[in-house]
């Protein structure tokens, strides 16, 4: 077992404090304060209310769909529920915010401590704290293409509903935090709360990173924000940290500011510093009354919850014999269980888990398709196993039958019927083959038999050529090692 | 005779109108000429003639079919900070230039949905800010009581116009809002009667907002039985507005047949200002005097946190003005004045486009939210509000309504107080803690002073009991009967 990465300076190791913001858009039909709805990819402007333009006069009303799969959230995070939560105003001025403030929750979140378990490839586990979670709206966007001289706005996505979930600075090096927004977007989609869909938006990243020797206290933090996929927050916190090492190492200070992530340069850039931060004058939202939760609306929330990540990892691996590593595979994308389970019916589970970790999802990540999207249905997926399994097939052919499979969506069977890749499990022609290749290649007979034993995997593959790889492997080797070694006897 | 009909009060005009004495158009036309020749007093500042004829010739076509609405045909005018559809609406503030709303406020709709007639848009301080109708970029309203060839006297504020308008018999009833005061003060200083209802009792969708836990949208009327009659017609829950209260609405036109003997009348003994005129004083004697004529129970009370009311209030509707006010961008609607970037945009329309008054209010709550000074400022506030609810609570144990004036003065002279934000603000101090408490209040002409310039008597009733409070009220005014200004007689 291998610790959390460290940078290595010239003055020595570094440590990482790393803390993540995550905004996850709340997967509801409405806004967080009016009835527009909230579909990506629409006109610009074309999903604007009334409320959300902040005409003079008009009111928000909470969605009580957003509130609830908040509740769902902290729910499936372990954390405290608030009975009592407050929204406030939080003051500014930008073109893509109508009120000139954002309605989000300030001291009193609707959500309170919780955590969130990561599994790493070296096998650790981590448990990270997770401070708050709390809910406010979006603002809308600038568009400055448009126009040589003007800026426009689209304020379709102002108010739609964020869920903006807070860890402790619990994580360790940019792999737990890839791990963590990972296992938390996991977590999301498996109770739809959130679609997880970095691409749209709908799930962005603020890392806060400090460095520090090991077991010293918590350095000066730098935030990045606004990061939209795990391979950015990774590269985005290692490029930070790097920084601030260089930066201690040169003798300088860390400062506090916000940062910003350029990932064609591979840098971060500083944004604004602590001086410069807006004061956002917060204060209890008079539109609004607080939130006043009851305890059976919370107990019917708990009551919709599925099988949750984590449950679903432990019995796979319970149940199915999986190893932890691909049971924490399959349970990072919320459709893989269900696909697993509908595939492994009645074959060896570990044997599926393994198509679908290494071959499927190798697949479906190079043609740049979902799980939904698979060409492979699981129950054909099932069929390939068991072909496998009672010796229809070798695991090589199963490998090009499969490569058709995503290609055609043809079933396995049919593949190996039409193109007759039948495993040969007649000795006879194994043995005619073997003769064949013996025949023919005297010269390593003769070096077999003065002791390079090597030499059989060798006849291995010429049989296996001269059957077009439809010998049964096993059978060809036990055949052919009786043949060499008992002409030897003789 | 026209003018004659638009001395009409709303029940006595619907009662013609029931009866076939006068048609819809008719009284409609009597308004119009009316306000017509009191242009003079500026208290109309949006021209709806032609909607309001063309609606009056509806109303007598459904009174013919027999589908006549319990207001059918009533004129009303209507503060300027209720949003109209397809009628300007600008809070009589330069920033909201050229707004015309596509939406109509749900107290003014549910007035044109009980068949009442809008006739004239009226004046009112700038978003609602001031207690004398001079911070209106519409100039200032001149109170009908004004001596014929003095000075102009204030109506009042911020709903002047409404009080004007309803004091020269230019239409029966309007519609006004009151925050801290702005209905109650300039129905004081005009002679007419102003019912602030309790917050949540009216909806507060579409209405422009100052002090959003405050403003409370209510009727100025010549009468109390118009007042309870206009109640009834724009009280109810509104889903749109969530601290709208779910509650019925009484029967508030024949809850005042009641008797008020046994009523429990509170005087709170902190409201005996040493500084009040003894017109004042003396005045409030006397309806003490009615209500014990009456056969009521007078009981001296104390409210004992009366005295930090006014700087409380002046910390929290300022505090909530400059977040409502912040939509007034100069991006989406109203008036704007272009800069080379964002911050020159927004610093040049909110310069021009607000008036100094506002401008004072929004640094004043900008100020009291501010990183280190909310908890001394906001926070303290909010905690004074609580006590101040607690203080009336506490009283309404031994109570059923109190008795206090409404103004410490009669109406002043134009620019008296205007370079004396302070001397100004101290024009809310009976009416600002009934404000601050959400209480139902009312203000009922009671009297002339030695000048003869028309004051109120201010009754305050426990929330949502505007029942009692009514009722109350009917003593008053059938104690000293109506006051009409001098020149208006005859």
């Amino acid at each position: 077992m291998t610790g959390p990465r460290t940078i290595v300076g010239t003055t020595g190791d570094w440590e990482l404090a790393i803390g993540l913001e995550v905004h996850a858009q709340v997967a509801t039909q409405s806004k967080l304060f009016s009835g527009a709805a909230t579909a990506f990819g629409a006109a610009a402007n074309a999903q604007v209310s009334l409320v959300d333009a902040a005409m003079p006069g008009m009111l928000p009303v909470i969605n009580r769909a957003a509130v609830d799969q908040a509740i769902r959230t902290g729910l499936a995070l372990g954390a405290k529920i608030n009975r009592f939560s407050v929204f406030d105003r939080k003051n500014y001025f930008y073109p893509d915010l109508p009120q000139g403030y954002q309605i989000s929750q300030y001291r009193h979140p609707i959500v309170g401590a919780g955590e969130l378990r990561i599994d790493m490839p070296d096998g650790r586990t981590r448990v990270v704290g997770i401070e708050r979670l709390h809910l406010e709206q979006d603002a809308g966007k600038l568009v400055h293409d448009r126009s040589a001289t003007d800026s426009h706005v689209d304020l379709n996505r102002a108010g739609i509903p964020l869920m903006e979930i807070v860890s402790r600075p619990d994580l360790r090096d940019w792999e737990e935090a890839g791990a963590y927004l990972r296992k938390l977007r996991a977590l999301l989609r498996a109770i739809g709360s959130c679609d997880g869909n970095m691409e749209e938006g709908s799930l962005r990243a603020d890392a806060n990173v400090s460095v520090r020797r090991p077991g010293a206290p918590l350095g000066t933090r730098c935030e990045i924000k606004n990061l939209n996929s795990v391979r950015f927050l990774m590269r985005a916190i290692e490029t930070e940290a790097g920084r601030q090492v260089d930066l201690i190492e040169a003798g300088e200070t860390v400062h506090q500011e916000t940062r910003l992530y350029d990932p064609q340069r591979n840098e971060t850039r500083a944004m604004r510093s602590k001086e410069d931060a807006h004061d956002y004058r917060y204060f209890p939202d008079p539109d609004l009354v607080p939130l006043q939760l009851s305890e059976s609306r919370i107990e019917r929330l708990r009551d919709s919850l599925p099988e949750l990540p984590d449950e679903t990892r432990e019995r796979l691996i319970r149940d199915y014999g999986l190893t932890p590593y691909d049971a924490s595979v399959l349970v990072a994308d919320p459709d893989a269980p269900r696909f697993f389970e509908a595939a492994a019916h009645g074959h060896s589970g570990k044997r599926v888990a393994n198509w679908i970790v290494t071959n499927l999802f190798g697949a479906l990540n190079e043609a740049g398709h979902t799980l939904a999207e698979s060409p492979v249905s699981a129950p054909d997926l099932g069929q390939l196993v068991g072909l496998i399994e009672d010796g229809t097939i070798s695991d090589r052919i199963a490998r090009d039958v499969f490569d058709e499979m995503f290609r055609t969506g043809a079933s396995p069977q049919s593949i190996v019927d039409a193109r007759g890749l039948r495993q040969i499990q007649d000795t006879d022609a194994i043995d005619a083959a073997i003769d064949a290749a013996l025949a023919a290649n005297p010269g390593q007979l003769d070096q077999y038999r003065a002791g390079k034993t090597k030499v059989l995997g060798w006849f291995v593959g010429q049989v296996m050529k001269a059957t077009r790889g439809q010998a049964n492997p096993g059978l060809v080797n036990e055949r052919l090692r009786q043949k060499l070694d008992g002409a030897g006897k003789a | 005779m026209p003018s004659d009909l638009a001395r009409l009060g709303v029940v006595d005009a619907a009662d013609r109108l029931a009866a076939g004495d006068c048609s819809a158009v008719e009284l409609v036309e009597a308004c119009i000429a009316a306000q017509e020749a009191a242009r003079n007093l500026n208290a109309v500042v949006a021209d709806t003639a032609e909607r309001a004829r063309a609606a009056a010739v509806h109303a007598d076509q459904r009174r013919r079919r027999d589908e006549a609405r319990p207001l059918e045909g009533i004129p009303v005018a209507v503060k300027d900070i209720f949003c109209t559809e397809g009628v300007a609406t600008t809070a009589c503030s330069r920033i909201l230039d050229g707004f015309v709303p596509e939406y109509e406020s749900t107290v003014s709709a549910r007035l044109w949905d009980a068949g009442a007639i809008l006739v004239g848009k009226t004046n009112m301080d700038e978003f609602a800010m001031g207690s004398s109708n001079e911070t209106s970029r519409c100039g200032p309203v001149r109170n009908p009581w004004s001596p014929v060839d003095g000075p102009s006297l204030v109506p009042g504020g911020s709903s002047g116009g409404s009080a004007a308008v309803v004091a020269a018999s230019a239409v029966p009833a309007a519609l006004g809002t009151d925050t801290g005061g702005s209905i109650r003060q300039p129905a004081s200083f005009c002679g007419v009667v102003g019912l602030k209802p309790t917050y949540g009792r009216c909806s507060r969708w579409g209405i422009i907002a100052f002090a959003s836990s405050l403003d409370q949208a209510g009727p100025l009327t010549r009468s109390v039985a118009d007042a309870a009659l206009i109640l009834e017609h724009i009280a109810g829950f509104d889903p749109r507005d969530s601290t709208s209260a779910d509650l019925a609405v009484p029967d508030l036109h024949t809850a005042l047949q009641g008797d008020v003997r046994g009523l429990r009348v509170g005087v709170p003994s902190e409201y005996r200002l040493d500084s009040l005129p003894s017109s004042i004083s003396d005045l409030w004697e006397q309806g003490i005097a009615w209500f014990r004529d009456a056969g009521a129970e007078l009981r001296e009370v104390s409210l004992p946190h009366t005295r930090y009311a006014l700087p409380a209030y002046y910390i929290v509707a300022p505090a909530e003005a400059s977040a409502n006010l912040a939509r007034y961008d100069g991006v989406r609607f109203g008036a704007r004045s272009m800069g080379t970037d964002p911050d020159e945009l927004y610093t040049r329309t909110r310069r021009d486009g607000f008036g100094e008054e506002v401008r004072r209010r929004v640094m004043i709550g900008g100020y009291v939210l501010s990183e280190g000074y909310y908890d001394a400022y906001y926070l303290r506030a909010q905690q004074v509000r609580t006590r101040i609810a607690e203080d009336f609570r506490h009283a309404f144990q031994d109570v059923d309504v109190l008795l206090t004036p409404t103004t410490p003065s009669s109406a002043f002279p134009e620019g008296a107080k205007t370079d004396d934000p302070l001397a100004m603000y101290v024009n809310d101090i009976f009416t600002v803690p009934a404000s601050l408490a959400g209480l139902p209040a009312i203000s009922v002409p009671a009297g002339l002073d030695e000048d003869g310039l028309p004051l109120g008597l201010q009754l305050v009733g426990r929330a949502f009991d505007e029942v009692t409070l009514l009722q109350a009220a009917t003593v008053l005014e059938a104690a000293a009967g109506t006051f009409r200004p001098p020149a208006m007689a005859a």
